[in-house]
């Protein structure tokens, strides 16, 4: 880390506790069905007692940010971050509603939904633009991890220099292999984890307090 | 699948494009069915900007999106020149832009097009 950054950063750690208000939003990013919703559901429900949003095996199934204001998350050795999390709707490049179709829905929802869905989008790259101080950018482990809007979206984070931790999900599946997105992503910490069973859950509280305090 | 045309825009084309006209030229290309091939890639923000828009341009039965494919260029590392005008390498790659309902086309000619791509 240079000088000049390491500076910017202690300034605005300075000035947030001058101000005491502006909090780091933490936003969870990632390709629809990846399980943004419910790691926020978990992180929530695990520091807050509260949920966020609705899980769904159908993808954009959020469809607008939606935040979660003052999670206090504490690590092993005591120490303490105080964020918002934000969970975003599923990044793509394409949106097609002829897909949710094969789901049952008649095409008059999934038209809806497909518009909806366009506009959640629209609205997660806008927040990350203005609204975001870190990433949690979630991938499917199942699934290849060099998909071309994952390269784009870790670009543009990176481009943002906005701090990042890559969350390999749903190790608990058989074909998961987080080391495919270790490999993808050197530059970046990856953390596996099973939002579903909660399985080394606490090793990405760890990696939130380390990163994004 | 048979007329599908292919659209190259020159670095030198590119570089007197502001970021907005880049965007412009390629969502109205490949509205209209087409490939594009732009020799310089886009830089983060404006390709932030590319899927924005691009969300906004979706309509039920028509337009459902774009796929994005990135070719590593000729001089992959970056050069002294490039360094010092700030360029990242994935601005240096060229990239490939085609209507989402094309993605197996695009796959398929990726052969082809790294071999085009190879021998310039
Ligand atoms: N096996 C397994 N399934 C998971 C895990 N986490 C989430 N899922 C499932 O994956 C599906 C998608 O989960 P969501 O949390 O809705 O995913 P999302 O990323 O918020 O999806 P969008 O909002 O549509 O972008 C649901 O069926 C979840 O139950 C996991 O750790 N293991
Ligand atoms: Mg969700």
């Amino acid at each position: 880390m240079n000088i000049l950054v390491q500076t910017k950063r202690r300034l605005s750690k300075f000035l947030m506790a001058f101000f005491k208000k502006k909090k780091a939003r933490i936003g969870i990013y990632g390709p629809p069905n990846a399980g943004k919703t419910t790691l926020a559901n978990r992180i929530a429900r695990d520091w807050t007692g509260e949920d966020v949003g609705l899980v769904s095996e159908v993808p954009h199934e959020t469809r607008r940010a939606v935040r979660k204001s003052d999670i206090s998350i504490t690590g092993s050795n005591g120490s303490n971050i105080t964020i918002d999390i934000v969970d975003t709707p599923g990044v793509t490049t394409k949106i097609d509603y002829k897909d949710f179709l094969e789901y049952g829905m008649d095409k008059e929802t999934a038209v809806i939904r497909a518009r909806e869905a366009t506009e959640g989008v629209a609205e997660a790259m806008h927040w990350l633009r203005e609204d975001i101080n870190g990433v949690m950018y979630m991938l499917d482990a199942t699934e290849d991890p060099f998909m071309q809007v994952n390269i784009m979206m870790i670009g543009i984070i990176e481009s943002r220099k906005l701090p990042v931790i890559i969350v390999a999900n749903k190790i608990d599946l058989p074909d998961a292999s987080p080391q495919r997105i270790r490999s993808a992503f050197p530059q970046h910490p990856v953390v596996p984890i099973s939002c579903l069973e909660g399985k080394n859950i606490e090793d990405l509280y760890e990696k939130m307090v380390e990163h994004f305090g | 699948m048979q007329g599908i045309q292919i659209d190259l825009i020159s670095s030198e084309k590119l570089a007197a494009l502001t970021s907005m006209e880049k965007i412009h030229l390629i969502l109205d290309h490949v509205r209209k069915g087409s490939i594009i091939i732009l020799e310089k890639g886009l830089s983060p923000d404006e390709q932030s900007t590319l899927i924005e828009m691009t969300m906004r341009e979706i309509l039920p039965d028509g337009f459902n999106g774009i796929e994005i494919e990135t070719y590593p260029s000729r001089d992959q590392s970056p050069g002294f020149l490039q360094k010092l005008l700030g360029r990242s390498a994935i601005e240096s790659r060229l990239t490939v832009i085609g209507p989402a309902n094309q993605l197996r086309m695009i796959k398929k000619e990726k052969d082809i097009i790294s071999a085009w791509v190879s021998t310039r």
